[in-house]
């Protein structure tokens, strides 16, 4: 896969963003002037030691959080508040739980108006896009963690957002899952296209996603390294497997576990 | 005796153990009631105190629910307990979003329930026959606070323990705070506001009997003190279980109520 081209208005733009968090000499940096433009379609992982602001900055372009400096854009609008075109997946899956599979999915539809002939039509659509078509009243007790991040990108999808925020969606999963899941995740997204920013702190998750991954350090939280994954558009076992993906893994791994300590500004 | 009812308790030890848990629940109950039943008969048949046993206590139980004055008591004293209750449980759970959601509302009223909460109801009671005579009004005001109180503090815990993240999920999808309200924080703290007005229908139970001891002239608490200076044992008897019974009883409804509203819990195994 060829690296995309930023010569369009990038989708998602971060440009000199700085998050403090405390006041006086209690406070700290979480983001030191990250500078990073997405493209449209295009699926980034975000990978980090902890403490590098990868969560602040998926929540200032959520709209969830403000910024101390710099701006937030995107369509090259500026952020302010969540808006419906961005999609968030939280770690903890974030259900209502005294909704069922096919209200929750329906939540963000409601809110926008829409019939109930419509809703139904848009969320069957999705529910079985993700495989919960058996699920569809259940409630969230009933799922397993996996389905239940189905569920929860489900119910992100259906307010059709053109780019989707998710901040370690798979964490909470065991390994077997976590691999249907990134098939299924990456399946979805070749069908509806979307935008991806994507937190992990797998770094093999990192690298079978995305078509780049973000490194970023800590202590302040800043972009460390861009590393671009040429691997084939179609992922599957054979490039997890590959030598490819082994020298890319590797790469990464070692910009992420080998940093070199900074002093704080 | 007692090592007659040891041998009994080992032979149930092991036909439990063997029956296990398809013995139901509500058999092993029953046999504790029996066994503190025949507890209390062995004790006073003994003479080791001076109390009625339970054939005397059955006997005035009969006679006052024959004489129509135990239904009297009961709906006097329930009438006082749910008007109480509700009034206060009315009030607190307004009150208690207020000072959830806003800050400021918290900031406004906190202290005062904080502060209220430390005086105990019952030494309210001089000053409420003092303001409010000695009518209905001072001991369905008793109440009215006992339940207020702590219902109110159920509910405002309720909802700033509201997980953010539900919160949050609600806003990327497009809420605004007039929807998240109702369709979210709402129904995130219904089991910690079901928690409170059980608590808050403890406190108006056992806030009851001491109120009606303010020239009550019906009431299970006005009984018991009316026996008292008969000294009429049996009846503060009667007068007991029945309070401790239709507590348990509003307390069933009440969780069973709570089971229903909140069946979308996770609950732990």
């Amino acid at each position: 896969m060829s690296q995309p081209k930023l010569s369009f208005q990038p989708k998602l733009s971060f440009q000199n963003v700085s998050r403090r968090f405390g006041e006086g000499d209690k406070s700290f940096l979480a983001l030191d002037r990250l500078n990073l433009d997405i493209a449209d379609g295009e699926f980034v992982t975000v990978v980090g030691p902890s403490g590098c602001g990868k969560s602040t900055a998926m929540n200032i372009a959520a709209g969830l959080m403000d910024v101390s400096d710099g701006k937030v854009l995107v369509d090259g609008r500026p952020v302010s508040g969540p808006g419906p075109e961005r999609g968030v997946i939280f770690q903890q899956y974030a259900l209502f739980p005294w909704l069922t599979v096919r209200q929750n999915v329906e939540f963000g539809l409601r809110i926008k108006g829409l019939p109930a002939s419509e809703r139904r039509r848009i969320s069957d659509h999705f529910i079985g896009l993700v495989g919960l078509r058996d699920f569809a009243d259940a409630l969230p007790k009933t799922l397993s963690g996996g389905m239940k991040q189905r569920c929860a990108i489900a119910r992100a999808y259906a307010v059709d957002p053109t780019m989707l925020l998710m901040d370690e969606p798979f964490g909470a999963l065991d390994a077997l899952t976590r691999v249907h899941m990134q098939d299924q995740l990456l399946d979805t997204w070749s069908r509806e296209r979307r935008t991806v920013f994507f937190i992990t702190h797998d770094v093999d998750e990192a690298v079978y996603l995305a078509n780049r991954v973000i490194v970023m350090a800590a202590r302040p939280g800043r972009l460390h390294k861009i590393i671009p994954v040429n691997l084939p558009a179609e992922r599957n076992e054979d490039v997890r497997l590959s030598k490819e993906f082994t020298e890319i893994r590797n790469q990464v791994w070692h910009s992420v576990y080998h940093q070199k300590p900074q002093v704080e500004a | 005796m007692s090592a007659a009812s040891s041998t009994v308790a080992a032979s149930t030890g092991t036909l439990l153990s063997r029956v296990g848990p398809h013995l139901p629940g509500l058999a092993l109950n029953a046999l504790a009631f029996l066994v503190g039943l025949a507890i209390w008969w062995a004790i006073t048949a003994a003479k080791l105190v001076v109390l009625p046993g339970p054939q005397e206590v059955f006997v005035r139980a009969i006679e006052l629910a024959a004489n129509g004055q135990l239904a009297l008591d009961i709906f006097s004293s329930l009438k006082r307990v749910l008007t109480g209750f509700l009034l206060g449980a009315a009030l607190a759970i307004p009150v208690g979003f207020l000072m959830g959601w806003y800050k400021i509302a918290r900031a406004l009223i906190e202290p005062y329930v904080q502060f209220f909460r430390m005086i105990p109801p019952l030494a309210v009671i001089p000053l409420a026959i003092v303001t409010m005579g000695i009518d209905e009004a001072p001991k369905i005001f008793v109440i009215f606070l006992a339940s207020f109180l702590s219902c109110v503090v159920a509910t405002y815990q309720g909802v700033i323990s509201v997980d953010r993240t539900l919160i949050n999920a609600a806003r990327v999808l497009g809420a605004s705070d007039r929807v998240i309200f109702p369709r979210v924080v709402i129904p995130a703290s219904t089991p910690f506001i079901l928690v409170g007005v059980r608590i808050g229908l403890g406190s108006a139970w056992a806030t009851v009997v001491a109120a009606e001891l303010i020239a009550a002239q019906s009431g299970l608490g006005f009984r018991m003190q009316q026996a008292q200076l008969y000294y009429d044992l049996p009846t503060i008897f009667v007068s007991l279980i029945t309070i401790g019974v239709l507590g348990l009883l509003m307390d069933r409804l009440l969780q069973a109520t709570e089971r229903r509203l909140t069946s979308w819990q996770e609950r732990a195994q």
